[in-house]
């Protein structure tokens, strides 16, 4: 008996201290709360250093989003990069789990911190590639899957990745 | 049968096998590189090393290669053994130091045995950060790109191009760490088989050109067991679809047909599934022009055209059974017609009595490599039923296999057998009516005009059997050749006979129906096959066969005597304008009432109907072919049909009031009961009622993506996925993937094994037949003695060519001689321009060169040429492509025939030859 009565001043204590606390929530959405950089909000599609769209159409983020919330197509230019011909994620599907980015060999997709999503119209939640692209590199600065893969594309000839020796010469007779 | 231990366990096995294979065939994950199933083994690659112990007490043990070590009875190994498993990660290290990184990028990847196999041997990790050697990539033609820095030289390809299929233009360049595979210059790869490189290759080098046009991964694709349309051949197939594109066909195993290797034809002719001249839509003619309407009025329209009126059904070899008999019953046995011309309907029906009662083996592509003498007797093999020919080119190294087992050499040990062989080989005899690249490999060659072709094979049974008709006059060049080729063939344990409908002469047919009979008169493995031109063409053969007079021209002839202006027509998928000449198409379709086509592609003749109903092609639909060793296959629609579109046998059944049928197996089993001939033909796959566990088969990967966004474009609410009531087949992911029967496997795949050479784990031994039986239902076997038939006895007219005109042979092209794959891009662009080609000595009687230009004049109609000089025709020869679209109107009566030439002009019109050539 004693100890019921006990709790219960206990949490009228509680209570009344946390009046003089500072609030964890904020006004939004006049203020912006803090996310950190990891939180996993709408997705986006970046572009390498030097501009260039990043994603290359692999469909690995494809094949492991759990809702199958993403598809594209892969499309090959003069230039020799692959593209998403198309590249479309159903947000209204998606659960933000991070697997795509976790996967995409070339940092194209990331979470950012942006979780304004709702929208009055499912149809709308329906976002394609131009949507998604963003003109910067996100969270991943330097990385540039062209300059290490061997594929040569337009402005990086063979030889000229990360650690590739100049193309071979069949016509030399040096061993 | 031997005993040996794996890893603690006793296990029985078959002691011709390496311990490589014997490893994959206890289903044991075991990597390698350098051997393939159908090449053998090598020793070059050194990841498949394993630990042998000299006996239980041994605990050290030693590596060796597996594939490289013959099964012994007691022998103790160890796949788990620390040491091995180490080198053969350090083996994967040491190929991958070069590899580009670039999987993300590579069409191979998801489905790559270079990524298998390193992620089977557990290395995960780059340790090399030196630098990596590169290469300059080859432009190597419409149908393979070649990206040779992911190259591990595995040396794969190049036994594959060389010692298999015996072409020379891809070798393997420079040495040691600079090695190349390559040509000596950009430029398309010469083989009938390149395509085949895809698979062969265990990386990205080599990857198919026209996939990646329009690229998905294979985890992506939905895919369906279906076979071949583009020759008699019939071999199995998985095409691959994703969002109602036909993205790319790959091999389906078939221990009995194909195996593991198709033809170009076969692999990169799909694409004209995607192509712009598809039927989408009904049309009905209102005026002047065809207007698109829907599924009810182009029934009203139908109902209206046929009424009081004679219909009459024109069939074809390149539509189903089921769809040549819906029409058949639509129209009613006696106005159905074949759709072949009265000559080819003649050399259809004369294989179909040939093989009904022959006494020799009717060979399967199996049984044909096993021969150990072939005469190919006036048949262009490798261009009509290219993977005939191949199987054929290792038919003649047996004698090196022969050589090799009486040295105890195994037969897996490819370098030792091949150093045995040398340039050894099996007697190959080739009689044809020009020079073939398969020429090389032959013991001796021998072109004629096929007239005399006949005439040598039925001196060739004669010399055999005397029972049989001889032949005079012969000279003593073609008495010696009848002489060896006779001898050889009798002399070898599994001779074998080619021929076919190729020349479009039937006495070249029943010149080697005679040969098979003399030979298997004195032995039980005489073996016989026919070539025939189209996938279904001996299935329209046996559906005719009770009235084999009824043919296109017979069609044509009674419309225009008897019915003129009371007959509706109803045309199956075939553009007439391709088998009989212009005027009398012309006639006939003017004497008709009303045309009514059914068809997937818009052409010459749905131009002339009135009534034209979109038809499914083979990805969208499903029915039974009979390939041309009488093999009752069946395909299955690889996706749903989209809008109007409809199989041909459901637009029939729908304008056929008096029966029901709702569902294709309700028609074959009609079918099949039609025809004693066809009875077997609902055994060739199980129906639509079976299921496993409850369970339809999935034709879409376990990890099938996008099914939530795919199509949100058009509507974020999914819609429910297509059902297929014509299968045991589920257009979804849901579904039994594993433990199908082979008739039902849609693609092959198993964990750890993307590629397909997962196929290893489908076999009941390795290169053997799939477990629960090869696909397909034979339908004609060896005759028994009863039915057997006898001599025939027609020997043709010596025929002297040059002495009323000049005669006419057709030459035909693996890329443009068939309709369907002439419509696919990558292969348009390989098929040759219309040219006429004659010998250096008529090209110069006629003054003119290989840049000259020739009219030739023909009863059907006449065409300006291009010269082909090709030494191999006989004086007063001409050669003309046969099946070009360019030469639309030469159709293969003419053949046989003969032509008048001239030398003319450069035709003004002829703008895309070289310029400065013309005016
Ligand atoms: S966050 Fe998860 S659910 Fe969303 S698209 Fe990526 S993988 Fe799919
Ligand atoms: S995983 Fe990355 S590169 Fe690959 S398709 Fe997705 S976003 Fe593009
Ligand atoms: S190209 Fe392919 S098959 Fe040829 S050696 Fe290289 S990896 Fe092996
Ligand atoms: S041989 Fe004939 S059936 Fe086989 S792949 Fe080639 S065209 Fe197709
Ligand atoms: S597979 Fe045995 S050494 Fe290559």
């Amino acid at each position: 008996m004693i100890n019921v009565f006990w709790s219960q001043l206990r949490s009228l204590w509680g209570v009344l201290k946390h009046t003089f606390t500072k609030p964890v929530t904020v006004r939004y959405p006049e203020e912006m709360p803090y996310y950190s950089p990891r939180y996993r909000g709408r997705i986006v599609l970046t572009r390498d250093p030097d501009g260039e769209e990043r994603c290359v159409a692999c469909n690995l983020c494809a094949s492991v989003c759990p809702p199958d919330a993403i598809s594209l197509e892969k499309e090959e230019r003069d230039d020799g990069r692959w593209r998403a011909r198309y590249f479309r994620i159903n947000f209204s599907r998606c659960i933000n789990c991070g697997m795509c980015e976790e996967a995409c060999p070339t940092y194209a997709i990331q979470l950012s911190q942006d979780f304004e999503m709702g929208e009055y119209v499912r149809q709308d939640m329906v976002f394609e590639k131009e949507d998604l692209l963003i003109q910067g590199t996100g969270k991943y600065h330097d990385y540039n899957f062209y300059r290490v893969s061997g594929k040569a594309v337009e402005g990086k000839d063979k030889g000229q990745a990360q650690n590739e020796a100049e193309p071979i010469n069949l016509t030399s007779l040096l061993p | 049968m031997p005993t040996i231990v794996i890893d603690g366990e006793p296990y029985d096995v078959d002691g011709d096998k390496n311990l490589l294979e014997t490893c994959l065939q206890l289903d044991k994950d075991l990597p390698y590189f350098c051997w393939h199933p159908a090449m053998g083994s090598v020793g070059s690659c050194r990841q498949c090393a394993v630990t042998q112990y000299q006996d239980e007490n041994d605990e050290r043990g030693r590596m060796v290669m597996s594939c490289m070590t013959p099964i012994t009875d007691g022998m103790i190994v160890s796949l788990k053994d620390e040491a091995t498993q180490e080198f053969r990660d350090s083996c994967i290290e040491t190929v991958m130091t070069n590899h580009p990184h670039d999987c993300p990028v590579c069409e191979e990847g998801g489905e790559c045995h270079l990524q298998d196999m390193t992620n089977m041997s557990g290395h995960t990790q780059r340790v090399y950060q030196g630098p990596k050697r590169t290469h300059r990539n080859q432009d190597l033609g419409p149908f393979i790109n070649h990206e040779m820095n992911r190259c591990i030289a595995c040396y794969r390809c190049v036994r594959y191009y060389q010692d298999y299929v015996g072409d020379t233009d891809l070798q393997a360049q420079g040495s040691g760490a600079k090695v190349f595979f390559g040509r000596h210059k950009d430029g398309a790869l010469e083989s009938e088989f390149s395509g085949n490189l895809v698979e062969v290759c265990p990386t990205g080098v080599f990857t198919d050109k026209t996939f990646s046009k329009h690229f998905v991964r294979k985890w992506d694709l939905q895919s369906a067991p279906s076979v071949c349309m583009h020759c008699a051949i019939g071999c199995n197939t998985s095409p691959g679809e994703r969002n109602g594109t036909l993205r790319r066909i790959v091999n389906r195993y078939n221990g009995d047909v194909n195996g593991y290797f198709l033809c170009d034809r076969g692999r990169f002719g799909y694409d004209f599934v995607n192509d712009q001249r598809r039927l989408a839509e009904p049309l009905v003619q209102q005026g002047d022009s065809l207007d698109s309407t829907d599924r009810d009025d182009a029934l009203a329209q139908y109902a209206n055209l046929s009424a009081d009126c004679e219909v009459i059904g024109i069939g074809s070899p390149r539509a189903s059974l089921e769809a040549n008999f819906a029409l058949q019953q639509l129209v009613g046995e006696d106005n159905f017609y074949s759709g072949l011309a009265s000559s080819e309907q003649a050399l259809h029906q004369t294989s179909l009595t040939v093989l009904e009662s022959t006494s020799a083996l009717i060979a399967s592509l199996r049984q044909v490599e096993q021969a150990d003498a072939v005469l190919v007797l006036g048949e262009d093999i490798l261009n009509t039923a290219p993977r005939l020919a191949l199987a054929v080119k290792q038919a003649t190294k047996n004698l090196g296999l022969n050589m090799a087992a009486d040295a105890r050499i195994p037969s897996w040990q490819a370098a030792a057998v091949k150093n045995l062989a040398q340039n050894q080989r099996s007697p190959l005899f080739m009689l044809t009516p020009a020079a073939t690249r398969m020429d090389s490999i032959a013991q001796s060659c021998h072109n004629d005009v096929p007239a005399n072709l006949a005439r040598l094979g039925m001196a060739i049974a004669n010399a055999i059997d005397g029972g049989a008709p001889g032949v005079n006059d012969l000279d003593d060049q073609e008495k010696e050749l009848v002489a060896v080729i006779a001898e050889t063939l009798k002399g070898a344990s599994k001779p074998l006979v080619i021929s076919g409908s190729g020349c479009f002469d039937v006495a070249v047919v029943q010149a080697a129906a005679n040969i098979s009979r003399a030979l298997a008169a004195e032995n039980d493995k005489a073996a016989i096959h026919l070539v025939l031109p189209e996938v279904n063409s001996l299935g329209l053969a046996m559906l005719c066969s009770k009235k084999p007079e009824a043919d296109l021209n017979a069609a044509m002839k009674r419309t225009v005597d008897q019915v003129n202006g009371q007959a509706a027509v109803v045309v199956l998928e075939n553009d007439l304008y391709r088998r009989a000449g212009k005027g009398l198409v012309d006639d006939f379709f003017d004497a008709a009432q009303s045309v009514v086509v059914i068809d997937s592609f818009h052409n010459d003749t749905t131009a002339r109907a009135q009534l034209a109903l979109p038809a499914a092609t083979f990805a969208e639909s499903e029915g039974t072919m009979v390939s041309s060793e009488a093999r009752a296959q069946r395909y299955f629609a690889v996706h749903n049909t989209e809008g109007y579109v409809a199989s041909s046998w459901k637009w029939l059944a729908e304008l056929n009031k008096s029966v029901s049928w709702t569902h294709l197996d309700q028609l074959t089993a009609a079918c099949a009961n039609s025809s004693p001939l066809l009875a077997g033909i609902t055994l060739a796959a199980p129906d639509r009622e079976f299921r496993l566990n409850d369970q339809k088969v999935a034709r879409q990967s376990h990890r099938y993506s996008g099914r939530g966004s795919a199509t949100a474009h058009i509507s974020v609410n999914e819609t429910r996925v297509a059902q297929d009531d014509e299968s045991a087949l589920a257009f979804s992911m849901e579904g039994r993937q594993s433990n199908l029967p082979p008739a039902l496997q849609p693609g092959i795949w198993s964990p750890g094994w993307n590629s397909n050479e997962a196929i290893n784990k489908f076999q009941d031994e390795i290169g053997g037949h799939l477990k629960g039986g090869d696909p397909g239902i034979r339908l004609l076997d060896k005759a028994t003695a009863g039915t057997q038939s006898g001599w025939f006895d027609s020997i043709p007219q010596k025929s002297m060519p040059g002495s009323q005109g000049y005669r006419l042979v057709p030459l035909h092209h693996i890329f443009g001689s068939e309709e369907f794959s002439s419509g696919s891009n990558a292969i348009a662009q390989r098929s040759p321009k219309p040219y006429a080609a004659l010998c250096a000595a008529d090209a110069s009687a006629l003054e003119v060169d290989q840049q000259g230009w020739l009219k030739v004049e023909l009863n059907s109609g006449q065409w300006t040429l291009s010269v082909a000089v090709d030494d191999s025709l006989p004086r007063g020869v001409l050669g003309l492509p046969s099946g070009l679209t360019g030469l639309g109107g030469l159709q293969g009566a003419a053949y046989g025939g003969s032509a008048s030439i001239s030398k003319t002009q450069s035709p003004v019109i002829a703008s895309d030859q070289t310029s400065g050539g013309g005016e």
